[in-house]
This record gives structure tokens, sequence and C-alpha cells, in this order.
């Protein structure tokens, strides 16, 4: 079955088994090998993309459920060169160890600063009337579904505190 | 992942009519659910009807001074609506405190109701289970527990249901709308929506085969303080081992539903007549039913907590 997909800018038009998830059509389809493959499952957050402006398990949507729509990947934010404010800031924070959830991390925290900005609510949010504020507990809760094995977590919460202009 | 066939359909009829020609074909919508399963052959369809662009991702008021929530509108959505948040803000709290941000961004209010138990031998395809292969047995019964019902369950299956906006949704008397292939319509009271498991744990909903879910119904405001309140093992991202959802009004009567302990959300009207005589006689007569195992007899107990806490802070607001 054909897909038509923009993936980072760029137009793809893909042939896949109705069976490819979004995650195998980057990785193995568009060699963006970037978004990595954890679980498979939905529960450790390593494919974390950016479909049509949400943070999205890759893993857990059909690349033809994307016809027509918008996927931005890791490799989409930035460059070695040009580095997207997050990525700078997980590289000044030390937000990893070994790398391996990083891609999902910094597309979920890139989600998660928007996100509160339009004001979404999250569990914790205490006024569900007041505009979320970018506080360490509610960028801790919003990042639950990405998971380091190597426990980086409060240097990525610093990392996300510094491009939200507050104090981790 | 077993080989399926897809296709895209336009309207909600259109989708009936195609789950109707192909015996075993599944609605596909957020898929967060469905697809997990499938790829560990739990759920086999042949054939996947994407429901994704039907147009039922709008929330609209009712003549009533309800809302009617569209089969499609995201968890995210749902919660972060202004009007669901000012008036049905147990369902926004609800909302939040399941799954991750990147589910909630997938998963739809249809396909929220639709999800199957996270029981971890329903999962676990090398034991039996009567809810997966009907028939062959629960493993749950005697084993590990602790996650597991203790109240409207069977000695065919002990499994609960996970979600946390359907208790929400059972507090406010949500009223679930669908269409069949034929183009007939149905309104469902979420009471009725979710079957008990009796012998047939496999049948989890009043809904036939090629009934698709259009929409969520909630009636008209109804005030009050409205809370949910979820234990659980970790502080995000995990199911309730205990969820209390509850509105509760000035006078001190209101409404409770308890998930985390049921193959549905949990709540008998009579037992909150005892709200004013606080959390335990509520619990009393809402478990007086319960049959809990060694494992997950603490959820008695849990619940009542739970609810003291709810009423407590209820008193304080």
């Amino acid at each position: 079955m054909t897909v038509n997909f923009e993936v980072n800018g760029i137009a793809r038009s893909l042939t896949v088994d109705t069976r490819t998830t979004l995650l195998d059509a980057l990785r193995e389809h568009l060699q963006l090998t970037g978004t990595k493959k954890g679980c498979d499952h939905g529960q450790c957050g390593a494919c974390t993309v950016i479909a049509d402006g949400r943070r999205i398990n890759a893993c857990l949507s059909l690349a033809v459920m994307h016809e027509g729509r918008k996927v931005t990947t890791i490799e989409g934010l930035g460059t070695p060169d040009l580095l997207h404010p997050v990525q700078a800031a997980f590289i000044r924070h030390d937000g990893y160890q070994c790398g391996y959830c990083t891609p999902g991390q910094i597309c979920s925290a890139i989600a998660v600063l928007q996100e509160i900005r339009a004001g979404i609510p999250s569990h914790a949010t205490e006024d569900l009337m007041a505009r979320p504020q970018a506080t360490n507990m509610e960028m801790r809760e919003r990042m639950s579904g990405n998971i380091c094995r190597c426990g980086a977590y409060s240097n990525i919460a610093q990392a996300m505190a510094e491009v939200a202009g507050v104090k981790a | 992942m077993k080989p399926f066939t897809y296709e895209r359909v336009a309207t909600p009829a259109q989708a009936a009519a195609a789950v109707l020609r192909r015996p075993g074909a599944k609605f596909i919508a957020g898929g967060t659910n469905l697809l997990d399963l499938m790829k560990l052959q739990i759920e086999v369809p042949p054939h996947l009807v994407d429901v994704g662009r039907t147009g039922l991702d709008k929330i609209d008021p009712t003549p009533d001074g309800g809302l009617r929530i569209g089969a499609l509108v995201t968890n995210t959505d749902l919660a972060a609506d202004r009007r669901i948040r000012r008036d049905y803000g147990v369902l926004s709290r609800a909302l939040v405190a399941g799954a991750s941000g990147q589910l909630r961004n997938k998963a739809t209010t249809a396909g929220n109701l639709l999800q199957r138990t996270r029981c971890p031998y329903f999962y676990d395809t090398n034991q039996p289970c009567n809810k997966r292969q009907p028939g062959t047995g629960c493993a749950g019964i005697g084993g590990v527990s602790r996650q597991l019902g203790v109240i409207g369950t069977s000695d065919a299956c002990i499994a609960t249901h996970p979600s946390d906006m359907a208790v929400a949704m059972r507090v406010l008397d949500a009223v679930v709308e669908t269409i069949d292939a034929q183009g007939r319509t149905r309104a469902i009271p979420i009471a009725e929506f979710h079957r008990l498991p009796d012998n047939t744990p496999h049948i989890e909903t009043s809904l036939t085969a090629d009934e698709l879910i259009t929409g969520v119904k909630l009636p008209a405001p109804i005030g009050g303080t409205q809370m949910y309140r979820k234990v659980r093992d970790r502080a995000s991202y995990a199911f309730a081992l205990v969820s209390v959802a509850a509105i509760i009004q000035k006078d001190g009567t209101g409404r409770v539903a308890v998930g985390g302990i049921a193959p549905r959300p949990w709540r008998i009207e009579a037992a909150e007549t005892e709200l004013p005589l606080g959390a335990k006689a509520v619990t009393d007569r809402l478990l007086a039913d319960a049959h809990p195992a060694s494992d997950n007899a603490f959820k008695i107990t849990l619940v009542e907590r739970t609810l003291a806490a709810v009423v407590s802070k209820a008193k304080a607001a």
C-alpha cells in the first residue's frame, strides 16, 4: 500500500506492508534512524516524534494512517551546526548518558513546552482554570512517558527549565 | 502482527458497513491499544477500517445544556477543552491522570471506552485466559492478583477495566451514541455500556459487531466540587490500584464512582445516599458484594481511605 506524507518538510511516497508502523517507516524505509525503537509498545517513549504538531509514540501508529499528514523527527529539529534550543540545552545540562532515549526525550520536551504554552492541563496542574506554568513538577509529570535508563531526569528537567526561562 | 488489509472511510455509516462486510474486521482510530495488542497477536483482525477521517472530532453543545463529545476527540483535546475544565472538572482530571502525554495525544474518546484490560494474564499468551481465548480458564484466579478486580468479577474472569476516563463518565451519567451498518442510531447509558464478565468475559460491551461509537453525550452540568483521586504504584503513567471520581455538593450529598476494582466503573447510586454519614458507610454499601483475593483485599480499605480523603477535601473546598 502507498502512503504519501511529509517528513521533516520533505514530501515522501512509500510503498509499505500495511503492518509497517510509522516508526519502522521512518527507520527502515527512510533511514531516519534518529528515532529509536525501545519497547515498541508505547511504554518507553524512545520513538516519540511530532505528528501534526503533537508528540506521539511512532511505534503505536501505522504508517498508512499518516497519509497526507506531517511528521517531524529529531533530524528535522536541528543539525550539528544549527541546534534546536532544546538540543543545545540538553548538551549544556548533560541531559543524557548513553543517548538512546535522547531523540524521544527532545521531541517530547519540545512538545511539552508547547503544551504548557497552549494551556493544556496535566495531572500536576492544581487549578484547571488557570494557565499551567512551566514548573519542575509540571515538566516532570508531562515527561513521564519518556524513560531514561541512565537516569538523566534531573538534568533533562534543568535543560527544559532553561529553555522555558524558569528556575529548575 | 498478522497480515491485514486496510481501508479508510469518510463517514460513520460507511465505517459500520465496511466492518460488517468483513467478519472479524475492526475499527481503528488512535490505535494505541489495538496496535499494541496486534503486535502481541492478542488481537488478530484480518481487516482494519480507519475511522480517523470521519469528522467525529468536535465537542458541540446539546439542546439540553450538555455537551456531545465526538468519538474521535483526543484525550488531550477533551481534557483541555475550556467547557470540560469548567463544568466537568472530574472528566478533565481523570483524563490527565491516565496514560502519558504521547498516548493522550492519539487516544480517542471512543477508543478509551473500548480499551481492553491490562490484566497480566490477558497479555501473557502462554497463560490461560477466558477473555483472550474463551474456555481456557483464568490464570488470574489464584494467581498474582494485586492489580485485579474485587467486585463484579466472576469464576471466569477477575480482570478490571483500566480506563480513568470511563470512571468520570460514569459519575457524570454520560450516554454513548452509536450507529450501525443499517444507519440505525442508539443511545446507551454508560452504566449499561460495559458488561460484567459472567461466563463470557470476552464480550466486554453491549455493542454489536458493526456498531460504531459516534460520540458521548454529557448531561447539563450539575456543579459541585468535582474530583478524581487515583492511587497507583508510581506517581505518573501507571494504571490505578484504586481511583475515586466524585462530585460532592455543598450540602454533603453527591455521586461516587470507583475505578481499578471491577470490570467496569463501579457505581451504586444507593450507596451514595450514605455520603453524609462518611466514607465507611458508602464503601460498606458500595463493596458489600466484594470477594477479593488475598493479594487484592487491600483495595477495599484503599477505596474507603481514598474516598475519605476526597470527601474531606471537598468539605474544605
